[in-house]
């Protein structure tokens, strides 16, 4: 839960990036991971260039570079689960190095992985350069229902206060059984019930201080987003680079170049 | 489980994209039209509530393990379809930015399979006819557990389709789903335990929250042991009758084998491929029962720009020396723009 706020801190500097449009950085975002996910399942060379957005971001909007990969890394299992059974199933041989050949499974599992790790850092980058509520706010800028809208940014203002609320609970249980690891499912269910009854009485007292405000189902965010030139440029810029790094893969090029000088 | 994005091809992220988007406007315009304003605060902090309720863990009867809520089938249940929904989709939202469970591209795949099988399926089709008018303790429990189940089950069998569809793990479908299932069945029940405890709890406490009223008793409402026991048979029963089915099919590997390479002979490789390589080729005996796919073979020529479509696996040494360094070269941009940065920060001050 910490973790949550983690980013979010981040997503309050002033930078370059951080001043951009949300809608700006939400769309390139999007095409970022459009377009590393639309390579076929062996290519790994045409992919490596694309690490330069999520890189030029970063050190733009001053965000802490360790930290993120260390994220990245965290959340790694599910596709480590899935694609571990490529080089055990896909054996064909591939590529070869010398009189080392190298199968099909373990190309594609170096491809999974790389694309794993660019597209989880592209999302991180976007929320620690936006910050959540302005992503939510930009969501309706650009056509997501209101009730939606209202449900994210819900949502998380109140994980905080939730979570200060389990804590609590969870510390009055480990007082009561101090020498239990966790709660029996039973318990679980109890405490979680009661849980329960405190959000929606919560949940009420909101509303009511909400009615009071003149709350009538709708929010009425007080900022408003400017598309300016730089947006314009970042945008198209960046979609520009994709483009050409997605249809003509730079990196053989560059990479028949070198090998072409040193033989 | 969710879907990630390292493992669904556009296609199939975007169709799921256009179904999750089209069921959310759907429900939210029901939510609107047919609820009071205040279920708007509720919605969002019950999303909390089940963000928080997964901070606290819970032992796993008769292993060591603990495990946490999920969601989804109980949403429905405290909400009702429409606002269960949206709150689901809230949270995957927040999980695919903040933690990458699954991702921006598989949150479609993922709201689909975790929020549509469980609250439009399951709810009205199982959950709703199983309690029906007259609620007993034994009838809610067995509602919300024969629902959680099929409900996991149904989301577990998404994953392994969504999965399989987009083409980019290897892994044969029967031996997915024989992998998923199962797990899912297991994860199933202790989910169902949970659902069931809780809103027995609710309906006992406030009633109200509910729309129904339990009839007092001091029984308990179920055994944990005998259901327990009684839903390994079952599980026993059906992975029995599962495995015998699938028994009936190619084994996993050739089928896979035969999906990747299609019907044809396995052809030999065409040398022009290793044109580059071709000293150090001389040595390495190519074995001629190794194949390749078609747009394998043309490697060569795809690695100009022009053939696009068949661009193919970084077959060749210049492939991985040109993209480590394009790497290199990536990495040296963002040296180089923190150089210039600090630079101009020094000279201000």
């Amino acid at each position: 839960m910490t973790n949550l706020g983690c980013l979010d801190t981040l997503a309050r500097q002033d930078s370059p990036i951080h001043r951009l449009d949300p809608r700006t950085k939400l769309l390139t975002t999007l095409v970022f991971i459009v377009m590393i996910v639309s390579f076929d399942k062996y290519q790994i060379s045409a992919m490596l260039p694309f690490a330069v957005f999520p890189v030029v971001l970063i050190v733009l909007g001053n965000l802490p570079a360790g930290y993120l990969m260390k994220r990245v890394l965290w959340v790694a299992p599910f596709a480590m689960l899935v694609g571990i059974f490529n080089p055990l199933l896909d054996r064909q041989a591939l590529l070869h190095i010398g009189t080392l050949e190298i199968s099909g499974g373990w190309v594609s599992f170096a491809s999974i992985l790389i694309r794993f790790f660019l597209t989880v850092l592209a999302a991180f980058v976007l929320v620690a350069t936006t910050g959540f509520n302005t992503i939510c706010l930009s969501l309706e800028k650009i056509g997501v229902p209101n009730v939606f809208v209202m449900q994210l940014l819900f949502l998380y203002r109140y994980a905080f206060v939730l979570a200060e609320e389990s804590s609590r609970m969870l510390r009055a249980w480990q007082l009561r059984a101090p020498l239990r690891k966790a709660m029996s499912m039973k318990t679980f269910s109890t405490v979680l019930g009661s849980l329960f009854l405190r959000t929606t009485g919560r949940a009420q007292r909101i509303y009511q201080a909400m009615c009071c405000r003149g709350f009538e189902g709708q929010l009425h965010p007080a900022r408003r987003f400017h598309w300016r030139m730089a947006d314009t440029v970042f945008l198209f810029g960046f979609c520009l680079l994709f483009a050409v790094f997605r249809f003509a893969n730079p990196a053989v090029l560059l990479g028949k170049f070198v090998m072409g000088i040193f033989s | 489980m969710h879907v990630v994005d390292a493992l669904v091809s556009p296609a199939v992220g975007g169709t799921f994209w256009a179904v999750s988007a089209g069921l959310i406007g759907y429900s939210c315009k029901k939510v609107k039209s047919e609820m009071s304003d205040s279920i708007v605060p509720l919605m969002g902090v019950t999303g909390a509530f089940v963000f928080a309720a997964q901070m606290i863990n819970y032992t796993i009867p008769g292993t060591g393990s603990s495990g946490h809520l999920g969601g989804g089938m109980i949403l429905a249940i405290l909400l009702g379809p429409w606002a269960g929904f949206l709150v689901m989709a809230s949270i995957l939202t927040v999980q695919a930015l903040f933690f990458a469970d699954g991702g921006i591209l598989a949150l479609g795949c993922n709201i689909f399979n975790l929020g549509f099988w469980t609250c439009f399926v399951m709810y009205p089709l199982v959950y709703k006819k199983i309690v029906g008018r007259g609620l007993s303790p034994s009838k809610l429990f067995w509602a919300a557990m024969l629902s959680v189940i099929v409900g996991l089950q149904l989301g577990a069998f998404g994953v392994v389709l969504q999965t399989v569809l987009s083409g980019k793990a290897e892994l044969p479908f029967t031996a997915f789903v024989l992998a998923m299932q199962p797990i899912h069945l297991g994860i199933g029940i202790i989910e169902g335990f949970i659902t069931a405890g809780v809103v027995a709890f609710v309906a006992k406490a406030q009633p109200q929250l509910l729309d129904v009223s339990l009839p007092p008793s001091d029984k308990p409402a179920f055994s944990i042991k005998l259901v327990t026991v009684s839903l390994l048979i079952a599980a026993v029963i059906i992975g029995g009758a599962l495995s015998w089915f699938a028994s009936a099919h190619p084994d996993g590997l050739e089928w896979s084998m035969f999906k990747t390479s299609g019907s044809e002979e396995l052809d030999t490789p065409d040398n022009s491929v290793y044109t580059n390589l071709s000293k150090l080729q001389e040595k390495t005996a190519i074995l001629p029962d190794y194949g390749f796919k078609e747009n394998e073979v043309s490697g060569a020529e795809s690695q100009t720009a022009e053939s696009w479509p068949a661009v193919s696996a970084g077959t060749t040494i210049s492939g991985l020396v040109g993209g480590l360094l394009t790497l290199i070269l990536a990495f040296g941009i963002g040296i180089l723009l923190k150089l210039r940065k600090k630079t101009q920060a020094s000279a201000t001050i």
